[in-house]
């Protein structure tokens, strides 16, 4: 047997989240216009200004047609036919409110959890990883269930709730930083998100706060045809740092699910953000069939002098991501920095990367990016490196790697510079590289098997991200990455 | 029993045939030399002894302390205490040399049926290894290889065997690329392996490495054939008469 056809053979491996939970959902029927908009923020309880915010966004996206610049491909999305918004029905009934204790969710819910391996009695104990504090705002669907870890954040006067309590219980912070990151009109799946977003998470961290725990969410698609619009606000203000991660999951499903969010962070003078994302849709089966549509805006507003914000991200899921972190350096001497793993196989398409947009003085960005491809997926870097003319000595540093394995797959890299200041330094460093079939004799000659070969060969090349991930997920992550390329060696 | 018995072995690479029908017995206890000129079969005969893809045996058998070596897996090869030293040892940039030397260990010690090695334990003998390879600690947290030079290369491979402890070491071309201090302690690790319970095969081009580990034995490969075979005085010969005058001999 040729290396190529072990490789195929073994390629085959199996979605270890597909099962979805029997619950009763209350969903919304298929179809979007502005009725619908309106019945999402009703049901949710919003005030005024959040209707009239949905409404203009819904109004814009008419206006707008779906991006096709993306090295993607995939048929013609009928928004008409998903739904809107599904939540469970056992929750609702329980209360509009998120319940109060875990006695109150349902307990279905808390198994499929369980069989995530993410139960929401104190995750740190279930991670099993000494001193581990992290707090978890499990969003199942389109509702949040759950927040964990309350008590404490609130001592130290941390916000973290769902999205919608949010604008419940602190709507003069929703309306201060709502959209300032990502507009409403941004582009066409953020126009979406913003007039039918469900729910999601929201932070706030005040002035001189350092966040005393890791603050983790935890997204799960579990509804057929429906869209997950999920929303995410991060304000660290002057002086406060927090660590997120975000790790999803999806059951598996023949029909393509769309997933489309926002994640807006701001940092305001010498607070630091550090997002973290494990992400693990359901891919499709080896013959492309099924698999999350994953169109996702994510920038963070490094809005004050001296502040940071960091994306770290572990890509394994998903049929089509695009997707691409950015960071508005506004601050002077403010950093942005985005590590990212992303891992394509049998026939995952990938376009993701970055945006560093440098307006203020002496701003820094860094930018790793690795690219995996196994199967017959298509893996892209997408990156923008802009030097704004009020950038003096602006800095960047990219490194942009792709490792291929079998021969059918395909890496691309579509670097942009864009410096309109002359004291700007950027350096860009590429590779492509293959795992060899000299590597991989070598570690077999020294007793590995050929899946722990490739793991180590692959986790090798992963090494510079996997150190920026917080420590108790950076395990997990190369638990992950072994999951997705089981079977890909040759 | 012998340690590792090798019959009419035939290999070919991409339909052409490398090896013409190889025999070889060596014992446990035993240091073997397989000298000959470039382009003998040298570097095939490694490969086909430590499984690599891409090489078929046409004919003939190989007996690894009682195991059919062409029904198994390079990495049971491996953990069965065959240990194959690289001429070119690869790069694998990320991967911690002391990571790959651990899993190495772990692979070897699972096989046995013995728990993980310890870190406390673990650390303590790799530490005295590489001091005695005249190595610095620095480099266990360095990537497998990478950077490494000639002569790094080469210690670290020997410095894996001393480590794995193998049944069976088949050094490939380990000398080449050595300056003489290197020479010296490379040699030394291998002499330290030397024993009752231990085959060494060295294959080499040159006679020099020879000077420092002396063999039991002395074959010289042609042509995909050992055409000679005796002790460390046929590679005497070969360093003052070169190969020719043997293999008109032989002939």
């Amino acid at each position: 047997m040729t290396e190529t056809q072990e490789l195929e053979q073994l390629v085959q491996r199996e979605y270890k989240y597909g099962f979805t939970t029997d619950i009763e959902q209350e969903i919304i029927p298929p179809g979007l216009d502005e009725d619908v908009v309106r019945m999402i923020s009703a049901k949710k309880n919003e005030p005024e200004f959040m209707l009239d915010w949905r409404l203009s966004a819904f109004r814009h996206w008419q206006t707008m047609t779906e991006p096709e610049w993306a090295h993607v491909h995939y048929p013609k999305i009928d928004y008409q036919a998903l739904s809107y918004y599904a939540a469970p029905k056992s929750q609702e009934e329980l209360d509009a409110d998120a319940p109060e204790s875990l006695d109150e969710v349902d307990p279905k819910l808390l198994e499929t959890y369980e069989k995530l391996g993410i139960p929401l009695h104190e995750r740190a104990v279930l991670a099993g990883v000494k001193g581990a504090n992290v707090a978890v705002d499990a969003v199942f669907d389109s509702v949040s269930v759950t927040t964990t870890f309350k008590d404490k954040l609130a001592e130290a006067g941390v916000i973290f709730c769902s999205f919608s309590e949010a604008v419940e219980n602190h709507p003069e912070l929703i309306k201060k930083y709502l959209g300032t990151v990502v507009p409403k009109g941004d582009n066409y799946f953020a126009a979406l998100n913003s007039a039918v977003f469900s729910d999601g998470s929201f932070v706030y961290v005040p002035k001189g706060v350092k966040c005393p725990m890791e603050l983790s969410t935890y997204f799960r698609i579990n509804a057929k045809n429906t869209g997950q619009f999920e929303r995410t606000l991060i304000i660290a203000e002057e002086g406060a740092s927090v660590s997120y991660l975000e790790g999803c999951t999806a059951p598996q499903r023949d029909e393509n699910q769309l997933h489309a969010a926002v994640v807006e962070l701001v940092a305001l003078d010498d607070a630091e953000i550090k997002y973290s994302t494990v992400q693990n849709w359901y891919p499709g089966d080896e013959e492309g069939k099924g698999g999350i549509y994953n169109f996702v805006t994510k920038r963070g507003d490094a809005r004050g002098d001296r502040s940071k914000i960091t994306w770290t991200q572990v890509e394994a899921g998903s049929a089509i991501t695009w997707k691409y972190p950015s960071c508005i350096l506004r601050g002077d001497d403010s950093v942005g920095e985005f590590y990212s793993v992303a891992v394509g196989n049998n026939y995952q398409q990938i376009d993701s990367g970055t945006k560093m947009i440098h307006l203020g003085k002496r701003t820094r960005s860094t930018i790793v990016s690795k690219g995996i491809s196994a199967g017959r997926a298509e893996n892209a870097y997408r990156g923008l490196v802009h030097i704004g003319k009020t950038a003096t000595d602006a800095r960047n540093f990219t490194q942009c790697d792709s490792l291929l394995i079998g021969d059918k797959c395909g890496a691309h890299t579509f670097p942009y510079v864009e410096a309109k200041n002359s004291t700007a330094q950027i350096e860009h460093e590429a590779t492509t590289s293959k795992v060899s079939d000299d590597q991989m004799f070598y570690l077999r000659s020294r007793g590995l098997s050929e899946e722990d070969a490739m793991n180590m060969v692959v986790n090798g090349f992963c090494k510079d991200v996997f150190n920026e991930l917080p420590m108790e997920f950076a395990v997990e992550a190369q638990a992950l990455l072994a999951v997705s390329l089981e079977g890909s060696v040759g | 029993m012998a340690l590792l018995e090798i019959k009419n072995l035939h290999a070919e690479i991409e339909g052409k045939e490398i090896l013409k029908g190889i025999n070889l017995t060596v014992n446990a206890g035993e240091v073997h030399a397989i000298m000959g000129p470039n382009g003998s079969g040298k570097s095939t005969l490694c490969h086909v002894l430590g499984g690599r893809e891409g090489y078929e045996v046409t004919q003939g058998t190989i007996t690894f302390d009682g195991h059919d070596l062409l029904e198994m897996e390079t990495e049971e090869r491996a953990i069965a205490g065959m240990l194959l030293g690289f001429q070119h040892p690869v790069e694998i940039p990320g991967v911690k040399n002391i990571y790959l030397l651990k899993e190495a260990l772990n692979a070897k010690r699972e096989a046995q049926g013995l728990d993980e090695v310890d870190t406390f334990t673990f650390m303590k003998q790799v530490r005295e290894l590489v001091a005695s390879m005249d190595m610095d600690d620095a480099f266990l947290h360095r990537g497998v290889n990478a950077g490494f030079s000639g002569g790094e290369k080469k210690r670290n491979e020997i410095l894996q065997m001393l480590l794995l402890e193998p049944k069976l070491a088949l050094l490939d071309e380990t000398d080449s690329g050595l300056d003489i201090d290197a020479l010296k302690v490379v040699s030394e690790g291998i002499n330290r392996m030397r024993g009752e319970e231990r085959g060494i095969i060295l294959v080499t081009h040159y006679q020099r490495l020879l000077n420092y580990v002396e063999p039991d034995f002395v074959h010289v490969l042609y042509k995909g054939k050992i055409i000679k075979s005796g002790d460390k005085t046929l590679a005497h010969r070969l360093e003052a008469e070169g190969y020719q005058e043997i293999l008109e001999e032989a002939s």
